[in-house]
Formats: C-alpha cells, sequence, structure tokens
C-alpha cells in the first residue's frame, strides 16, 4: 500500500530532509532514522515501505548533499512528488537510481492519507482514495536510461 | 543569435562551435574540489563499483572544511577515509590541515581557479568561482564520483538570466546587501536551472573578494551557475594568485545572446538587509528592523569570511566591546594569517570576540558557534533555513560583516552605518 504524506509547503529543504548535525555519516540506515526531522519529528515513525512524500515548489533546496535522497530511499520512501524540484536534488536522485514525479496537478489533488499507485513509465498516478485519475510527464530519456542502468556508476562503468 | 558566456564555456569544453539552452553536454571537467562531508561517500562508491581510479592527479582539489579540525569520531572518520584516498591516488593539491581552509575561498586564494574553465564541487556553493568568468556548479556524491573517475559530466545548457547592477555602492552598503537584495526580489527560486549573469557598472567598483561574496549565492536563488565577466580586477587578482604560468580563455557574452529574464538594480539606493528566518530570500532593509534583539553574531564562512570582510569588522569592533557571544572565523589560514599581521585579531581580542581556526563549522551547525533552542544569531553566512546553525528552533539572520559587527557591539540587528 502506498500512502501520500502531504506537506503543504515550498521550498521543503536540504537541512530540513537532513539536518548537517547527521553529515558525519553516510550511512543510508542511519541517515533515515532522522528523515525530515526538522520539518516533521513523527515523519519516521508514521511512514511504511512504499509510501510516498508530497510538497510543492524546489523540494530539496539548499545544499548539494546526496545524504537528501539517501535518507528519503532509508526511510524505504517510492518517490516524492512536488510541484518542482531544486537542480542539485533532482539531478542527484536520477544519479541514485531513485524516481521523481514533477507535477503541479498531482500536488494539488493528493491529499494527506490517500492510496496511490503509481506508474513512473507510463506516467500515470491512480489515486485510489479519491479515484482520480493523474497524468505527469515522465523523466527524460536520458534520466530514464540513467536510472534503468541503476544510477549513474553504473551507467558510465558501460564505457570505460 | 548569439550566445552567453555560460554557453561558450559548456561549448568549449564539450568541443563544440555552438550551444543552445536545453541542450545535453558530455562537459570535460578542469577542476574537482573535493571536500569532507561528500567526498569520502564518493570514494566508497567507487571503491564499490570496483572503478578506484581518478582521472588526474594534478585536477583534482581537496580540502577538509566543514569540519576540521575534526569535531568528534565520526568526522575524524571521514577525514581518515578522504586523506587515505588522497594519498593512495597522490593528489597533487591536498591541503591538509594547518593548510586546510574553507574550500571557496582556499581555491582561488591558491590559484586554482582561472577563467573558461568547467570547476564542479562536491558544495553547493561551488557556484562561488563563477565569479572568475568560470562555469562552476556544484554537484551530489554520485557526480562527483563520477568527475572523479572520468574527468566529464552531462549538463543540460542553461538558459540565463541577466542581472544589471546599476549605480555605486553606498557607504557601509557591500555585495552581501546586494545580492540579498536581488534574491529577496526574485526568490529563492527565481533563477531555478539557470544561469545567473551579473553585469554593470557596479561590478567595476567590487574587488574579486567582494564578486564572490555574490556568485557564492546565486544556489539561494535555486541557479545553476552565477557568473561575471573578465576585466581588470580580474586580470590583477589571477596575476597575483596564478603560479603556475598556465594560461586561460576569456569568454564573453555576445551583444545578441538570449536572456530569458533581466532585472535591474540600482545599488545606490541598497541599503544594508537582512535576511530573516528561514530563506535568503527574507531580506528586510536594516531601517526596517534595527533593534531585534540577537544571542551571537557569527563572521566568516565562503560568504563573507575573507580578508575584506574581517577588515570591515575590524573597524567596527576596534575600541568597542561585544555585547553578545561573536565569533570571527577566517576562512583559510592565509587569511588567518593576514588578519594577525594586521592587527584585526587585536581588535577582536579586545572587543571580547572568539577568534576560530578555519572550518565551515557552525554556518552549517557542525561546530564552533551552535545554537541552543530559541537563540537568535547575526550571520554573514549564506542560508538561514531551520535549524541551519542548530537547534530546530534557533534562527539565523544574514548580513553583511559590517552589519554583524555593529549588531555584535549593540547585541541587537544594528545599522553599521552608524560606526563607518
Amino acid at each position: 500500500m502506498t500512502k501520500a504524506h502531504v506537506y503543504k509547503r515550498d521550498h521543503v529543504n536540504t537541512d530540513e530532509i537532513i539536518p548537517a548535525r547527521y553529515l558525519t555519516t553516510d550511512d543510508e540506515a542511519e541517515l533515515a532514522k532522522h528523515c525530515m526531522e526538522d520539518l516533521d519529528a513523527e515523519f519516521v515513525s508514521k511512514v511504511k515501505p512504499g509510501d510516498v512524500i508530497v510538497a510543492g515548489e524546489d523540494f530539496g533546496c539548499g545544499s548539494s548533499r546526496e545524504h537528501a535522497v539517501w535518507a528519503i530511499r532509508g526511510a524505504k520512501i517510492q518517490t516524492v512528488i512536488a510541484k518542482s524540484f531544486a537542480r542539485i536534488f533532482y539531478r542527484n536522485a536520477i544519479n541514485c537510481g531513485f524516481y521523481l514525479v514533477e507535477s503541479a496537478d498531482a500536488v494539488d489533488k493528493i491529499r494527506d492519507g490517500d492510496e496511490l499507485e503509481i506508474d513512473f513509465r507510463a506516467g500515470a498516478i491512480k489515486d485510489k482514495t479519491t479515484g482520480a485519475d493523474i497524468t505527469f510527464g515522465a523523466l527524460p530519456d536520458f534520466a530514464l536510461e540513467i536510472i534503468n542502468d541503476g544510477g549513474l556508476l553504473e551507467h558510465i562503468k558501460k564505457s570505460l | 543569435m548569439g550566445m552567453t558566456i555560460t554557453q561558450k564555456i559548456l561549448a568549449g569544453a564539450a568541443n563544440k562551435e555552438k550551444m543552445v539552452p536545453g541542450e545535453l553536454v558530455d562537459a570535460n571537467i578542469d577542476v574537482v574540489m573535493c571536500h569532507d562531508v561528500t567526498t569520502p561517500s564518493a570514494v566508497s562508491m567507487l571503491l564499490e563499483k570496483g572503478i578506484d581510479r581518478v582521472f588526474d592527479a594534478e585536477k583534482i582539489v581537496v580540502t577538509p572544511d566543514h569540519f576540521q579540525p575534526g569535531k568528534d569520531v565520526k568526522s575524524a572518520e571521514l577525514h581518515k577515509r578522504l586523506d587515505k584516498w588522497a594519498k593512495r591516488h597522490k593528489i597533487k593539491h591536498y591541503y591538509k590541515i594547518g593548510k586546510a581552509g574553507v574550500c571557496h575561498a582556499l581555491l582561488p586564494e591558491q590559484g586554482h581557479i582561472r577563467p573558461g574553465q568547467v570547476i564542479v564541487g562536491g558544495d553547493s556553493h561551488t557556484c562561488t568561482y563563477g565569479a572568475f568568468a568560470a562555469f562552476s556548479t556544484g554537484i551530489g556524491s554520485t557526480d562527483l564520483a563520477a568527475a572523479i573517475a572520468t574527468g566529464k559530466l552531462w549538463f543540460k545548457v542553461p538558459e540565463s538570466i541577466k542581472l544589471v547592477l546599476h549605480g555605486s555602492l553606498g557607504p557601509g552598503v557591500y555585495s552581501k546587501d546586494v545580492i540579498l537584495a536581488v534574491i529577496a526580489r526574485i526568490g529563492t527560486d527565481g533563477a531555478l536551472y539557470k544561469a545567473m549573469e551579473f553585469v554593470g557598472s557596479a561590478l567595476a567598483e567590487m574587488s574579486m573578494e567582494a564578486r564572490m561574496t555574490m556568485t557564492n549565492m546565486a544556489i539561494e536563488a535555486g541557479a545553476k551557475n552565477g557568473i561575471i565577466g573578465f576585466d581588470e580586477t580580474t586580470e590583477k587578482y589571477l596575476d597575483e594568485h596564478l603560479t603556475d604560468g598556465q594560461d586561460y580563455t576569456v569568454y564573453e557574452s555576445d551583444s545578441d545572446a538570449e536572456y530569458v529574464a533581466t532585472e535591474e538594480f540600482d545599488c545606490s539606493k541598497i541599503e544594508p538587509i537582512v535576511a530573516f528566518p528561514h530563506l535568503p530570500s527574507g531580506g528586510v532593509p536594516i531601517t526596517e528592523c534595527a533593534g531585534k534583539e540577537m544571542d551571537q553574531a557569527y563572521i566568516g564562512s565562503c560568504t563573507n569570511g575573507r580578508i575584506e570582510d574581517l577588515r570591515v569588522a575590524a573597524r567596527i569592533l576596534k575600541g568597542r566591546k561585544a555585547s553578545v557571544r561573536t565569533i570571527i572565523v577566517p576562512a583559510t589560514p592565509m587569511i588567518w594569517k593576514q588578519a594577525k599581521d594586521e592587527g584585526l585579531f587585536d581588535a577582536f581580542y579586545d572587543a571580547d570576540c572568539v577568534i576560530a581556526a578555519p572550518t565551515c563549522g557552525a554556518c552549517l551547525g557542525g561546530f564552533m558557534g551552535v545554537l541552543a533552542e530559541g537563540e537568535k544569531c547575526v550571520s554573514t553566512t549564506n542560508r538561514n533555513f531551520v535549524g541551519r546553525m542548530g537547534h530546530p528552533k534557533s534562527e539565523v539572520y544574514l548580513a553583511s560583516p559590517a552589519t554583524a559587527a555593529a549588531s555584535a557591539v549593540e547585541g541587537k540587528l544594528t545599522d553599521p552605518r552608524k560606526y563607518l
């Protein structure tokens, strides 16, 4: 079951996703314990594997720390749905092989607690709670190729 | 249609004549900057993937800075991993403790940055080096690993926004106030994915240090890179700092280059500004916010920890006392020595300030000045996000070194012009 955790705000930044006081480790499971801590102290205790984060514009702004993606992935979050993403976060996610959904329509329609079904390749979300069908622009081909390969390093390894 | 300086640099790095915004390119990298937070992870990834190699041991610059000297066991472990890797690959420009400093102040000072280059670093404020007519951008650990191993990265050529800075800055007003004014107007995603190109007569009066303060904060408007064209000031700085005798390529924007937006600023009308929590776009003129009580003043960082910044702060603090905790962090060992030799440390000591070793430290809530619950800090750094300098309920007010020093004296946000 994929449940939506909606944060109705813009500019959710990397310091909120994973505060710098935890950057002395790059262990994903350890980072996951503090995921979103300064924004929502309850986050880690309420999310279940496969859930998604929903937020407004400019998600992931701030630091280049890939720890932000690792913390979210470590918390077993399936994807982040946002109106827009900060560029380094967006790039880091693709490089890690982690899907993102950029869609203002989806953010406007999905309510906190809604149950979702997401098809990344088709660019489709089914909101099973409200019955809404939402479409979104899938990632560009080169990004899908990187994700398909299992991330940027596996991707470049092919040509080394 | 002509090309912007950003397009031209990326075209050059991809061995192409022409390049348009939106195009994907594989660019050759000239400099890779590595520090203690994001590089150890990159190295682990390379080891795990069986590609433990560096594309060029002379083009990678390594300095621990975020948590140096090691603040606890875990950060010491990061330094150990960084050190092992740098030694194993015989990284030529590895700045160990004693010579290590805040990366974005250190690299230009030590002559690693030159016009026309493509520079990447595992730190979002890598956009700082764009002050030298270079393309420079921050990346995460996976990109960093790829850049270290191959010397190449994919980029989408950005559209450009032109920021025209007219007029002259008034007394007590600095480039920090200008960039805070810019971000207050366009917002923290006002330049998302784009290049911020600064032009205009006000630049002629700014030193390279002052220009770096502006390009440093391009990321705070969401930009991919910030960039300033080459002029006599750039040339003079490079003559003093480049030591290897290698030449560089100067690119400039064509007169018919395309900009998706142009924003004009009359710098003579800009006042000292303080960006209120919790976004760098929260700029308020000091005349509208003076008097707000502070618990700490912090003068340092890759934004404003350079010698000019310390001189301005010392001028205000000299012969006075700081009435709140005041922490001075020279950004590099050379700046530290210069400040000592110029007698600035005497002014800080007499004013009851503490002088720290070069580190990013408290700017990101690491150590050396972390805030308790409910505390407020006027800071010369670049971010005032929730919890940035410590407790999630602490607050950071971004300002110039002059405003921070004047506020340190009075213990509340203070217009620096009364002390100059």
